[in-house]
């Protein structure tokens, strides 16, 4: 069983590299259990997603910044926020 | 190709922009300065490179870039990661002995996907990223901001993918952290 310590050291790594299947797993179980780490999760996710708006929109002042995920990144947020 | 003067000035033109685009990642205002000045005397010294072959912009953003990683790397040299920049847990209190939270992350509420928008949230941010140590702020710098890989970011600060992983998961939770603390509590006004 992975705790919460072990998932936010995993959800990070995550952010940077692919997880094997069973990790991968083991922490999507963990976060349909514990709301703590899903909100973790989804606060991770909300913070790369603003820098990254913030760093499009400081490239076009005075522009609203347009969408600037990858749609593999996009699919990850709104399933993260599927599950809170 | 334009005229030596004209270069100059057109290259000129771009400073506000390529100070704009330091600071995101230079929490130093000096470092900013430094950084902005060699990549204009690099560009003036180099303009048969340009040669009208790409966008202005996007020339000096490149060149920038390497005079930003060049920061990165002489920090990475000057202060190499000690034991406790790679102790895993950045701050003790937040789990128990058995690895559970002491306490949660908050609910940070409202509608906060429009943060970006928000000029006071890119200062805090600022703030909380100055706040970490250099290594750690600029490997979180160049993964998120620059969206460098793993493997290139390895090379600046010199260390191994396994540590890397252990410098950004800290980074991303110290900054969770200071961002709850000194954004959310007060914007939101409810913790839970």
């Amino acid at each position: 069983m992975l705790s919460c310590k072990d998932v936010t050291r995993l959800l990070s790594e995550s952010m940077d590299r692919s997880l094997p299947l069973g990790k991968r797993v083991g922490v999507r179980f963990h976060l349909l259990i514990c709301k703590f780490c899903a909100r973790y999760e989804r606060q991770l996710l909300l913070i790369r997603e603003t820098v990254r708006r913030l760093v499009a929109a400081e490239d076009r002042p005075g522009e609203s910044p347009g969408e600037t995920l990858s749609a593999e990144a996009r699919e990850r947020i709104r399933k993260a926020f599927a599950n809170p | 190709m334009p005229a030596p003067r004209e270069f100059r000035s057109q290259v000129e033109k771009e400073r506000p922009y390529l100070v704009r685009y330091a600071s995101l990642q230079l929490r130093d205002a000096d470092a900013v300065q430094d950084a902005v000045q060699e990549t204009l005397l690099a560009a003036l010294a180099g303009e048969a490179n340009f040669a009208g072959r790409s966008n202005l912009r996007t020339w000096l953003t490149g060149i920038l870039k390497h005079k930003i990683a060049d920061h990165f790397r002489r920090q990475a040299r000057e202060a190499p990661l000690g034991d406790g920049d790679l102790r895993e847990q950045p701050d003790p209190s937040a789990f128990d002995g058995s690895g559970h939270w002491t306490s949660g992350p908050t609910d940070w509420g409202g509608n906060p996907a429009d943060l970006y928008r928000e000029k006071k949230f890119l200062d805090q941010f600022t703030k909380c990223l100055a706040d970490l140590s250099p290594n750690h702020a600029n490997a979180f710098t160049l993964r998120e901001i620059e969206g460098a890989g793993t493997g290139e970011i390895c090379k600046v600060l010199n260390v191994t993918e396994t540590n890397l992983w252990v410098i950004l998961h800290r980074a991303r939770m110290q900054l969770r952290r200071c961002l709850e603390t000194h954004w959310f509590k007060k914007s939101t006004g409810k913790g839970s």
